[in-house]
């Protein structure tokens, strides 16, 4: 059971198709990715499917939110990084790390939700409207029927409905969390991205927010980081498996958890390690 | 709408978007050189008006009605025995009381008091120090207007300087050296004078130097006591040949001072007293660009040589 | 040894307090002398004629529109270059730039008011062919030079404490750096900013040798920049250059001006000081 670089080298993964017929929404090929001179994800491929939730796993360090993070170009904004390989979304087949790719553009493209809640201090019905408005929407009965309708996904209208123009952070972290999925679901974007999001919520939050992804799924794809194995496997359809930067495994859900095929991943996922 | 209209939409403000913050790029660049160059603009006209006129007959001569005879003997003279006085009283105050609200003086309402009044002096104007020296030092405690009295003006004005700056320093040390020393048993005095102090000497330089640059500049306080007078000459030594050997008359002697001069020739028509106040001005901003430069690069080398 | 260093605690209550006492004994005769609505009703500032006019007025219209058009200058420019310095320079750019700045607002202001008098003036003068010899906007104008570094410090420093995971949230939704700058740093700065701008307001109303130099020594009741004006720290610089025996009019009439200064910058200093507590709290 050693996880030695051997062990892992040999199962160098090949683009892992998954056993949906549908076109793949976002693959992901040959991902090299550093920090520096620090090389932290190593050729990493996967096909995440459309509409399904894809959960990244793994110990801490393995660099699944880098991944994540890759995805919406989030490292642009910070010096020293590069990224290798190439991240296709379909229907159009942009390479979103392409070097004539905007990094703007691509973020209008992803939704991103933080591990802290992290609302605007702004109003609630503001918070929501920020990216509509960035996309050119200023007309207010629009903005109005778009406001509602991500609170509504978000499954947070009936609680805000008439203080919608209360500042956010009178709201309770597991109501501003649900805030941020509105603000980030609002502009319809292609792939919403949840970065470990109720690890900073008590149980009753996460499970709301547990139900509010398996909803959401039916309209847009979803990737979600998550450190909680149980929480992988309650809500997610796919699991990517991680350690040390590169892709273990990735497959359904269900027979990962069950009958992992590699070793590392029967390892973590039964608790020796991690 | 369309995927692909949409697509073409969101480029089109991503590209605008890009446009816009490198244009503000642009701006903040320029900006900010344009403003630092109006300091370099400020040297260089002094430079140009004042440098000629500086040099040793203009060094060693008292204020004359005759802008070519004049020299800032007095003024400069005055303002050394001046910091004398400032540092003596804002220096041992200013530590002290830094050290005293940072590690011994309880967290209630006369603190918090405290604490809001040295932030209102700071921001009092000094005109408002040099009112209180007059009514204070020149006439009630009867010190004239004299050294005495403006060295403690200057020396209330800096006060605040000086003990924000202590306790800054002493706040970048972190609680587990407190807690290590009394673990071992020291009173607190002994681990602030072992411990704290030691550490915290760079950041306190640091406000000290500051301080007396700033305290050199005044003139506002020092023209409300009275020191504009016409001084053709200097204050009495304050070492003197016979026993004691050391005099305080100096003290109580009328003075003048480098920003004074420079004051009084810049209120003067002709373009000789004008030079002579560049003069004046080129050595005032040597003097104080020299120690605010020298602040900066204390406080730079104490931050690295100790990393918590 | 703790009481040395209690007694140094009370020292700068002493200051306050000898401030205080000291500006209060001296201007109660004049207080006392002159009707309080008099200070409002004269339109003149000469309380050291023959026929004295006690007008107030004019000597705070030359505050006003000194601090008004240095505020004009510095509030803008030490804003955007705050907004600058904490969200698109590198850090070692922003590491020289900050002391540099810092520098500005360490020149002694008479070197300030000899380049607003001497260097600007003429400049200003090819503007406006009318300026005269001593003009507020001179003045102002060199007032607000030294009072961007106030700004800029301040104001940077505030919007640098604002976390980053709040502007990823922005970003993260498709907008610039500017954008993010203006939509959600600076309302989260905002009450950081605002105690900048208001210690930038108090010192442009304590500010006394530009003006004394470049603004005039007369006092006159106007609004107009383009004119010659005396603020009440001029005023002050004014009757101390001349004879000033203790308990004369004169004499008074400088610690009632003084009184009037201490009061106004005592209200900004704190409510500066309850801004950047707030500030520090919600951070």
């Amino acid at each position: 059971m050693s996880l030695s670089p051997d062990n892992a080298r040999q199962s160098a993964p090949e683009p892992v198709v998954s056993d949906s017929k549908a076109l793949p929404k976002v693959q992901i090929r040959g991902v090299n990715f550093f920090y520096g001179s620090h090389q932290v994800l190593r050729n990493v491929s996967m096909d995440v499917p459309a509409l399904k939730v894809t959960a990244l796993i793994g110990p801490s360090g393995c660099g699944k939110t880098t991944l994540l993070r890759c995805l919406n170009r989030m490292h642009d904004l910070y010096p020293g990084n590069r990224y290798e390989g190439s991240i296709q979304v379909q229907p159009d087949g942009t390479d979103i790390l392409g070097s004539g790719v905007d990094p703007i553009q691509v973020r209008m493209r992803f939704g991103m939700v933080f591990q802290k809640p992290n609302p605007f201090p702004k109003s609630i019905y503001e918070n929501v409207a920020y990216g509509l408005r960035l996309q050119g929407m200023n007309r207010r009965r629009e903005l109005d029927e778009r406001v509602e309708k991500a609170l509504r996904e978000a499954a947070l209208w009936e609680e805000v409905k008439s203080r919608l123009h209360q500042m956010a952070h009178n709201l309770s972290g597991g109501q501003q969390q649900r805030l941020c999925i509105a603000r980030a679901v609002a502009t319809d974007p292609d792939v919403v991205l949840f970065d470990e999001p109720t690890s900073a919520l008590d149980p009753i939050a996460t499970s709301k927010i547990e139900e509010l992804i398996v909803e959401l799924k039916k309209r847009v794809t979803v990737m979600i980081v998550t450190h909680n194995l149980q929480q992988a496997g309650r809500i997610s359809d796919m699991t990517a498996f991680m350690y040390l930067g590169e892709l273990i495994e990735f497959g359904e859900t269900n027979r990962m958890f069950t009958n992992p095929a590699k070793p590392q991943t029967e390892d973590y996922i039964s608790g020796r390690f991690g | 709408m369309q995927p692909e209209l949409l697509r073409k939409l969101q480029e089109g403000r991503a590209r605008r978007r890009k446009a816009i913050d490198s244009n503000f790029r642009r701006l903040g660049f320029f900006l900010t050189l344009t403003t630092l160059g109006i300091l370099g603009i400020l040297m260089l006209n002094l430079a140009m008006n004042g440098l000629a006129r500086i040099d040793w007959q203009f060094m060693s001569s008292f204020p004359s009605r005759r802008a070519g005879e004049a020299g800032i003997l007095s003024a400069w003279v005055g303002t050394l025995l001046l910091m004398l006085v400032t540092a003596s009283a804002a220096i041992p105050f200013g530590v002290a009381a830094g050290i005293y609200l940072e590690e011994y003086a309880p967290k209630n309402r006369w603190t918090a008091f405290v604490e809001i009044n040295i932030a209102n002096l700071a921001g009092v104007p000094s005109i408002l120090y040099g009112l209180m020296a007059l009514g204070l030092f020149v006439y009630q405690f009867r010190f004239g207007q004299s050294l005495l009295s403006g060295g403690l003006a200057l020396g209330c004005l800096v006060l605040p300087i000086v003990i924000v700056a202590t306790r800054e320093s002493l706040r970048t040390i972190p609680s587990g050296i407190r807690e290590a020393a009394f673990a071992l048993g020291a009173t607190r005095w002994q681990a602030v004078w072992h411990h704290l102090l030691p550490y915290s000497t760079g950041g306190i330089a640091t406000g000290v130097i500051l301080a007396m640059s700033r305290a050199i500049g005044e003139s506002a306080p020092l023209i409300t006591i009275g020191a504009l007078t016409f001084i053709a000459f200097l204050p009495p030594a304050p070492l003197i040949s016979h026993a004691p050997f050391v005099s305080v008359d100096w003290l109580f002697s009328p003075f003048t001072a480098l920003p004074i001069q420079m004051f009084n020739w810049v209120s003067r028509p002709g373009e000789e007293f004008q030079s002579n106040a560049a003069a004046a001005g080129l050595i005032l901003m040597v003097i104080t660009l020299s120690m605010n430069a020298a602040a900066i690069l204390l406080r730079r080398r104490a931050q690295r040589n100790i990393t918590w | 040894m703790v009481w040395v260093l209690r007694a140094g605690g009370w020292a700068s209550v002493l200051v306050t307090f000898g401030i205080v006492i000291t500006l209060v004994t001296e201007s109660w005769p004049f207080f006392r002398e002159v009707p309080l609505i008099r200070l409002f009703q004269d339109t003149m500032w000469t309380p050291l004629f023959a026929q004295p006019q006690y007008g107030i007025g004019a000597l705070l219209a030359g505050t006003l529109v000194t601090t008004a058009v240095a505020l004009l200058v510095a509030i803008p420019l030490g804003t955007i270059l705050a907004i600058y310095l904490s969200e698109f320079a590198e850090p070692k750019f922003r590491d020289w730039v900050k002391p540099m700045l810092e520098l500005l607002s360490a020149v002694p202001t008479v070197v300030y008011g000899y380049f607003a008098l001497l260097s600007l003036t003429p400049i200003l003068q090819k503007i406006f062919p009318d300026l005269p010899q001593f003009s507020m906007l001179s003045a102002g104008l060199m007032m607000g030079v030294m009072i961007v570094p106030y700004v800029t410090s301040l104001g940077e420093d505030a919007m640098r404490s604002v976390p980053m995971l709040l502007r990823e949230g922005a970003f993260a939704l498709g907008d610039g750096k500017l954008g993010v700058g203006l939509r959600v740093v600076f309302p989260g700065a905002f009450s950081g900013l605002a105690a900048a701008y208001v210690l930038a307001i108090s010192r442009a109303v304590g500010e006394t040798m530009i003006v004394a130099i470049a603004a005039g020594l007369q006092p006159k009741m106007t609004l107009n920049p383009l004119d010659s004006a005396a603020t009440v720290t001029a005023f002050i610089v004014q009757v101390s250059l001349g004879d000033l025996p203790h308990g004369s009019i004169g004499y008074q009439s400088i610690f009632a001006a003084g009184a009037a200064l201490f009061l106004m910058t005592l209200g900004f200093n704190l409510a500066g000081h309850a801004l950047r507590r707030r500030f520090h709290r919600a951070t």
